[in-house]
């Protein structure tokens, strides 16, 4: 099994998928559901059961893909089909399998029609996903890539709220610009060093000149995915419209891909460009933790709130990157994933009282707490992960970006470190007025606390969030000899080269 | 031992927390209390082995953070500083566990109450025995946590949740300084680790660091940052505001975070670090200056406050700038000092003020009491201890503390040690004179509660008693106990290697050597305080009326606590949420969206709709297009090939 283990992690929800187009088949519309309810689960579970095996195998100290699996796909063009993790990928392939069967769950009743499609739609969603992390051929990956958009599309736009096909056109219409401009640099990358390899392009090095066009094509689709400002806008309305599975998924994965992509292309294999542009990054990415901390203020929405904050939080994951040193990048990775758990979680709070009260407005809420205690310490944990307190894994991720921005640049550190105040603000705001206050509203009264099947979801959860707050070795180690490989191919080639970022006069440094 | 000490009360908080519905409220209070008094007792017997006994040590629990060069562990790290922080903090939490038992009997939710308490005292240890500057943020944050969750303790009072939300961002705000502190000092001496920091201090005593396109004295740049948090957490003016709001928590809760242990942690920090502050004059001129001004400040707002509390809340504001400009006159000693002292006094006359309030019925306006000093005489008398103590008149414990701060400030012989030393004795006499204002006008003169009220006026109980007991004997006996230990002759041995003083800069040996006036003024300061306060108060009550009327406009001011409040509000809490407002709607929708998705959209539509009419149907107007496309072409051809 060793041997074509990310394969099996990969397609086995796919299969799964596929079981239940043919075998879930019922006059009866109730039993398909349960059915394919059931399957969906079984599959993800035991995705993700067998995804630890990358965890418990995967060897430490080196920066060498590991679980590497190669056939050839397409001689006559060179390209392969060709698999295989590293620190910085495995732990996201656990993030996504870890995710989906905790979205399913979420989603068992609270989803009411066209559920067998419904779960087909997270199982190949969940493919594609483990597929674009483990992808070592930059075709293969592209295909993944995009591939994620056609179920998340159909998420948003079929089990969407009222507005979600305006939801899922912006988001369709933001990710194509991107790609587009992003195929056009893997064929010229293609065509200029004559390999689709991944492992061979992160050692072929581009002329200065192409570097920086290639780089500006991938930033176009990565930057929306990020997604940083200011091409951010469909992100509120993609999380407001989609079910809150879906919300899960965007914010705990989805929104990781086009930073991962910074990691896996635009670092190594454009050095001098992402040094060049990197004060381009620091600037969108202080605007962002700024200006959607402040937008964040304002919402009326408790979903569009959590939205506007992930964007927030993703400033911190561009500016660690490209602060690229050690601290800076492990920061970015590390804050990644507390994201992906954290908003995931925070996400599905909402869900909670959502599937109660039909309503996401926060001004129809108020003392929650006084009949849902559980779920109050539930939200406060998590409501204070996103903040940042320390113990939390929001913390780590946090504080080790800014110790790397600050080792770059002090001005990046001090107008990201405003944030701390600005995310609590709003965190506190949202927490004070759905969970505290008086219990008022009458149709509140009747609100019960968190069922056995939520507590199932948030346990796990809840539990990680600590780990990563109190133990980061765990994960820390696993990322670090690929990180520092990261680093230090990045410094030897603009050492080599001699590059300046654009403006360098202007930030000193 | 010291685990036990730090982690019984994290103990005590999951299971009051978690399994408070099993146990029952009566279970919780047992465990958590019991825990806590433990602890204490554990504290006082590593106190002994630790700062009598000279045995520090450090223990590694095991690594939090290991990101390139960048390592540090969770560990407990024991020295005199910590050991006295320790029993302050277990001491005088149990007390408070104890009162609370008492105080908050009628509360529906004891259990959560108590696991918060519990929750308090975890942090607060694990920021005092913290032994790198990151758990101490971890510490620092948690207490911060803490008390966010007490102050809201009532979260069904709007006015309980906006201060334990102001509290919690004006702290923040102050965090921000303490984090880009540790950054520095990271990048400066590559650790945070207090044993490896220390060291290099001397040696990097002269290095430069470039800070916001700004180069300076790299030591002294990192202890402004770590000030300002510092400034944060103890109330420091500026950041000050949220200590007096926080009064809307629970009483119990202003005496162990507001007053005797949490708001204390600047304090705690700066001595922490005291062998880089020594080398950052400049830094140690501003701590000086900012202490000396929150002493005087702080005091004067005390003299016009009629909530009980808020009276309380400003005194242990000023004293805490007592304790800053000690150090910044590098009388760490002195500081410690005083914070143990204060410690004992302050959370004994809040915790006596809780019992006139639990008297009273939860009344906390001095201007409806008066006239119960018979019907309570032990709380009584123990406010008169706590009072004697603040008012710092020998023996009591503040005599030997604060005298000796403000000895250390003149005996420094430098513009701001004078200016502190003058600003600190008046503080002393206003301090003296809102203590026995607060006195007369809750004890004594006519009743002017309602009868109802007045009936029910009765003696708190046991389980309150005891602990303003315990701390009344601390408040007597702390001073002239602690005197030769923490600032005398024996302090070279008692604080070992915990406190560092550059030889030039020893000014608590300077302040055995000043003249007898410099002495004696503090202490006729604070008595003419209590004489006026009498003559004010209780002989010729009409006069303070009168006085006010005489200064309107300053009184006013002063009323308002400076203006701080409306300032803040106008500047930063009223334009974030109006720009939030602007950024989301003209920036996301007017601008972002109405160019980018929308807009294209619109155009691709308005395009397709123009394009859609050429396809009329008729064939003579594609006939006519194709004629001028002929047209067209040939006149390129002819135009670009003319000249050939």
């Amino acid at each position: 099994m060793q041997d074509h283990l990310l394969s099996i992690v990969t397609f086995a929800p796919l299969f799964g998928a596929l079981a239940i187009i043919l075998l879930v088949r019922s006059e009866n519309e109730e039993a398909v559901a349960k059915n394919s309810r059931w399957v969906a689960l079984w599959v993800s579970g035991v995705t993700f059961l067998v995804s630890l095996f990358l965890w418990t195998g995967f060897e430490q100290g080196t920066s060498d893909f590991q679980f590497v699996e190669q056939v050839e796909w397409m001689p006559s063009l060179g390209l392969t089909y060709h698999m295989g993790v590293d620190g910085i990928s495995v732990l996201f392939v656990l993030l996504s399998t870890l995710l989906t069967p905790i979205c399913i769950i979420s989603s068992w009743g609270a989803v009411k029609k066209r559920v067998k499609e419904y779960m087909i739609a997270f199982l190949i969603l969940e493919t594609m996903m483990i597929g674009m992390f483990c992808a070592l051929d930059i075709v293969v990956f592209y295909v993944f890539f995009e591939g994620v958009l056609i179920p998340m599309f159909l998420i948003i736009g079929i089990w969407g709220g009222e507005r979600r096909v305006y939801a899922a056109f912006k988001l369709f219409l933001y990710t194509l610009a991107g790609s587009v401009l992003m195929l056009v640099a893997i064929l010229a990358m293609y065509f200029e060093s004559g390999t689709a390899n991944i492992v061979e392009l992160l050692a072929y090095s581009f002329p200065v000149e192409m570097q920086k066009w290639l780089w500006v094509a991938f930033f176009a689709s990565f930057a929306v995915k990020v997604p940083m400002w200011p091409v951010h806008t469909w992100l509120p309305d993609a999380h407001v419209e989609a079910p809150t599975a879906g919300s899960v998924i965007l914010a705990g994965v989805l929104l990781k891909m086009g930073a991962y992509g910074f990691l896996r292309f635009s670092m190594p294999m454009m050095p001098d460009a992402s040094l060049y542009f990197s004060p381009l990054v620091y600037a969108l990415s202080i605007v962002a933790v700024i200006y959607t901390s402040l937008v964040a203020l304002a919402q009326e929405d408790m979903k569009k709130l959590i939205a506007y904050s992930s964007v927030a939080h993703m400033g911190y994951v561009t500016i660690g990157i490209f602060a690229a040193n050690q601290q800076g990048v492990e920061g970015a990775i590390y804050q990644m994933l507390s994201h992906g758990v954290v908003s995931a979680a925070l996400f599905l709070c909402v869900g909670v009282v959502y599937d109660r009260m039909h309503t996401r407005e926060i001004n129809r809420y108020g003392g929650v707490v006084e009949k849902m205690p559980n779920y109050a310490l539930v939200f406060m944990v998590f409501m204070l992960a996103s903040v940042g307190l320390p113990g939390t894994g929001g913390f780590v991720g946090e504080f080790l970006v800014l110790v790397g921005a600050f080792k770059a640049n002090t001005w990046v550190a001090a107008l990201a470190a405003t944030g701390m105040v600005l995310g609590a603000a709003y965190m506190l705001w949202l927490y004070r007025k759905v969970v505290f206050g008086k219990l008022e509203k009458d149709d509140l009264k009747s609100l019960l606390d968190l069922s056995l099947r939520e507590k199932a979801i948030f346990l796990p959860l809840l539990l990680i969030t600590l780990w990563m707050g109190i133990y980061p070795p765990s994960f820390l180690n696993i990322m670090s000899a690929s990180v520092s490989n990261l680093v230090n191919n990045y410094e030897a080639a603009i050492t080599a080269s001699n590059a300046a970022p654009m403006f360098a006069q202007v930030f000193g440094q | 031992m010291e685990n036990y000490i730090v982690f019984l009360p994290l103990l005590g908080a999951f299971i009051a927390g978690l399994f408070g519905r099993f146990i029952g409220d009566r279970g919780a209070q047992v465990v958590t209390t019991g825990l806590l008094l433990v602890s204490a007792f554990l504290s006082i017997l590593v106190f002994k082995d630790v700062a009598l006994d000279g045995n520090s040590r450090s223990t590694d629990l095991f690594t939090w953070i290991n990101s390139g060069d960048f390592i540090l562990s969770w560990a407990l790290n024991i020295d005199t500083l910590t050991a006295v922080m320790l029993i302050v903090v277990t001491v005088v939490s149990s007390m408070v566990h104890l009162y609370s038992v008492g105080y908050m009997s009628e509360d529906k939710s004891i259990s959560r109450f108590f696991s918060y308490l519990s929750l308090f005292t975890f942090f607060m240890l694990m920021l005092v025995t913290s032994s790198n500057l990151v758990q101490m943020f971890f510490g620092w944050e948690g207490v911060g946590l803490a008390s966010y969750l007490l102050i809201g303790f009532w979260y069904e009072k709007q006015s309980a949740c906006a201060a334990a939300i102001k509290a919690f961002l004006v702290n923040r705000v102050a965090d921000i300084g303490f984090a880009l502190g540790i950054m520095g000092v990271y990048v400066l001496f590559g650790t945070v680790d207090f044993a490896a920091i220390f060291p290099q201090a001397e040696a990097l005593s002269t290095a430069q660091i470039t800070f916001l396109n700004f180069e300076g004295h790299a030591l002294t740049i990192i202890c402004l940052l770590l000030f300002i948090g510092a400034m944060g957490k103890s109330a420091q003016l500026g950041l000050h505001t949220w200590l007096p709001d926080a009064m809307e928590g629970p009483t119990p809760v202003s005496a162990l975070i507001h007053a005797a242990t949490m708001v204390t942690a600047g304090v705690f920090m700066l001595c922490r670090f005291s062998p880089v502050f020594e080398y950052a004059p400049f830094a140690l001129e501003v701590v000086t200056y900012v202490g000396a001004a929150t002493a005087f400040f702080a005091a004067t707002i005390g003299l016009t406050q009629f909530d009980i509390k808020r009276v309380i809340a400003y005194s242990t504001c000023s004293q805490l700038g007592y304790m800053f400009f000690a150090i910044g006159v590098s009388a760490y000693g002195g500081a410690i000092f005083h914070l143990m002292t204060h410690a004992f006094f302050k959370a004994l006359l809040f915790l006596g003020a809780g019992s006139v309030i639990h008297a009273m019925h939860h009344e906390q306006d001095m201007r409806k009491m008066g006239g119960i000093w018979k019907m309570i005489p032990a709380t009584y008398l123990l406010m008169w201890v706590g009072s004697i103590a603040l008012a710092g008149l020998p023996p009591f414990a503040g005599y030997f503390s604060k005298d000796l701060i403000l000895e250390a400030a003149y005996a420094a012989h430098s513009t701001q040690g004078t200016f502190a030393f003058w600003a600190g004795t008046a503080a002393a006499f206003m301090t003296a004179f809102y203590s026995w204002r607060l006195l007369i006008m809750t004890f004594h003169g006519n009743p002017r509660a309602d009868e109802h009220t007045m009936k029910g006026v009765h003696e708190s109980p046991m389980t309150m008693m005891i602990p303003l007991l315990v701390l009344a004997l601390g408040a007597v006996f702390a001073g002239w106990l602690g005197y030769s230990y923490f600032v005398g002759d024996m302090r070279a041995e008692f604080w070992g290697e915990a406190i560092f003083v550059l030889e030039a800069n020893d000014s608590v040996e300077a302040a055995h050597h000043v003249p007898t006036w410099v002495k004696l003024v503090p202490l006729i300061a604070a008595i003419s305080g209590i004489v006026l306060a009498y003559v004010f108060y209780m002989f010729a009550p009409g006069l303070p009326a009168a006085f006010v009327r005489m200064v309107k406009p300053v009184h006013s001011f002063v009323y308002k606590k400076w203006m701080f409040d409306e300032l803040y509000d106008f500047l930063f809490v009223q334009p974030a949420r109006k720009l939030g407002r602007f950024l989301w709607k003209s920036g996301d929708g007017a601008v972002i969206d109405a160019y980018g998705p929308d807009g294209v959209s619109a155009l691709t539509r308005r395009l397709a709709g123009r394009a859609s009419r050429l396809q009329s149907g008729y064939v003579y107007h594609y006939a006519f297009a194709m004629l001028i496309g002929v047209v067209a072409l040939i006149t390129w051809y002819i135009v670009t090939n003319a000249g050939v």
